[in-house]
């Protein structure tokens, strides 16, 4: 009996165990999947709990209910991977043999990281929206503040869901408004890149969203440290930007395990080939998700895209035969912006995000890069459908590679 | 895209005037780019420079973390040789891109 190990059983694991017990015989292939937590979170809905548009039970499912039969699921933490012996060693002590492996540990947020930040004013005026307890006790945070300086600020790129800061600032300004207290709030983006935008036509495109929304932005920052007690976030160049309530991206690292396992680069994501998906240096290791080291953002939707990739290629090592299959990169985001509207970026590694529809040409529905009702709706809607499509391994009406369809690419490129 | 000439070679770069093919550096086209940006290039930029292009062409993500971890500076010593935007100033004068995120 041959096994093929999945470590994380999150989204990317997830997708992963369904897909191969689909097509691999139970007679042949032990399919065992680890992780060290019962709950299944949709993170994307974390982000709306701040302004309690979501609860608690409005973002958790257990595990079980999404791992297929067939696979056996084993909740432990993982403590040792062996990649020259093949063998994986849980916290509990029991050690697993594998012919393949397949890392879906993502990422995790690391306040220690940054001093100062997991400190007295930790949950109590700084915040993380990344964990459910973070976005909780800021939803009764924000439910009395009666307003002051907000800070939205990132401490070092790459973190899952770059976009997420921008959504926060878009539903703050919403938030704010809508409970008639918008001038009592001072709303500040933080962040060490050089602008809220990065990306030129995005950026054409979208610039007058921060000056609209009345935030301002603070751009080429790298936080040094947080000041609890004069309430100061400080720059490496001595900089200061005072907060009377902060949501904060910590530092984002890899499972700690990838470290001691000697696999990942120095945020503990491994090292992977951005096409084939497999490791740089074990044949029979294969990364998705936000784990691996990849030039392309850390979001649900890549991890999709990945997963029909890295299928194709493993039942070509399986079968003996040089991988075909390539990944392009391809991401994309629905895009919160306020007041009943989202944007949507489509992109992948050499194309960065351009104005058009998704999926269809004129049809759409969606629109590139613009503002719209009916992104919204698909950003909302998109819950039912990770949780009854995607989690379950199945295909959506939509390529795994970027597709040109529907783009538009303006007339001075 | 536009051009730029650095020493008589005709460089790609954007409109930003970032390199567009990490290739056509040289470290004579560093110290113009250097002296444009008022920097004098001494042996521990070109020490910074190098360790950017290796992790650059390498595939790897650039952070301040990993520079200040890579032994040649600490984040302090970074910002001395490279002031004011320093991830964004170096990877000028290293012709790799501008640090940027998805959108």
């Amino acid at each position: 009996m041959k096994r093929i190990l999945i470590l994380g059983a999150g989204t990317a694991g997830t997708m992963m165990a369904n897909k191969l017990r689909k097509i691999l015989s139970k007679e042949t292939w032990n399919i065992t999947i680890v992780d060290q937590d019962e709950v299944h979170y949709y993170q994307p809905g974390f982000l709306f709990i701040p302004f309690g548009i979501y609860n608690r039970k409005d973002v958790v499912k257990p595990k079980s209910n999404f791992i297929p039969y067939g696979v056996e699921i084993i909740y432990s933490a993982i403590e040792l991977i062996n990649a020259e012996t093949n063998k994986v060693t849980l916290a509990n002590g029991s050690l697993l043999d594998y012919d393949y492996l397949i890392i879906a540990t993502g990422v995790q947020t690391k306040p220690d990281e940054t001093p100062g930040l997991n400190g007295e004013l930790w949950y109590k005026k700084i915040f993380d929206f990344y964990t459910v307890e973070g976005s909780l006790a800021m939803q009764d945070f924000l439910k009395t503040w009666t307003g002051g300086d907000l800070i939205m600020a990132i401490t070092e790129i790459p973190f899952k869901c770059p976009i997420a800061p921008i959504e926060f600032v878009c539903l703050a300004d919403e938030y704010f408004t809508k409970k008639r207290m918008r001038e009592k709030v001072n709303i500040i983006f933080v962040t060490p890149l050089p602008g809220a935008f990065t990306k030129p036509i995005a950026t054409k495109m979208l610039s007058t969203m921060m000056a609209d929304k009345n935030v301002t932005v603070v751009t080429d920052y790298y936080i040094e440290k947080i000041d609890n007690k004069n309430q100061k976030l400080i720059s490496y160049d001595g900089r200061e930007v005072h907060f009377d309530a902060m949501a904060i991206v910590p530092v984002n690292m890899g499972a700690d395990v990838i470290g001691t396992s000697g696999l990942g680069d120095d945020l503990n994501l491994v090292l992977t080939n951005k096409n084939t998906l497999r490791s740089d240096k074990y044949e029979n290791i294969f990364v998705i998700g936000d784990a691996s080291n990849i030039p392309t953002s850390k979001a649900g939707s890549v991890a999709h895209f990945e997963s029909e990739v890295l299928f194709e290629n493993l039942m070509d090592s399986i079968n003996n035969r040089p991988l075909k299959a390539k990944f392009d990169g391809h991401a994309n985001c629905f895009v919160e912006t306020g007041f009943g509207k989202a944007t949507l970026i489509d992109f992948n590694y050499d194309t960065e995000p351009l104005p058009g529809t998704y999926p269809m040409t004129m049809l759409g529905p969606f629109s590139l890069l613009k503002t719209t009702w009916i992104n919204h709706l698909g950003k909302l809607f998109f819950r039912w459908i990770y949780w009854n499509i995607l989690l379950k391994g199945r295909k959506l009406p939509v390529t795994s590679e970027m597709s040109m369809t529907g783009k538009v690419v303006p007339a001075d490129k | 895209m536009t051009t730029t000439e650095i020493n008589g070679v005709t460089i790609n770069v954007n409109d930003e005037g970032y390199f567009l093919d990490a290739s056509q550096w040289s470290k004579d086209i560093a110290v113009e780019m250097a002296k444009r940006e008022s920097i004098e290039l001494t042996d521990k930029h070109y020490q910074v420079l190098e360790f950017l292009r290796n992790r650059f062409l390498k595939g790897e993500t650039l952070t301040m973390r990993s520079i200040g971890k890579s032994g040649i500076v600490d984040i302090k010593q970074f910002y001395e040789l490279f002031p004011g935007g320093p991830l964004k100033m170096s990877s000028k004068i290293a012709g790799i891109p501008k640090p940027a995120s998805c959108v």
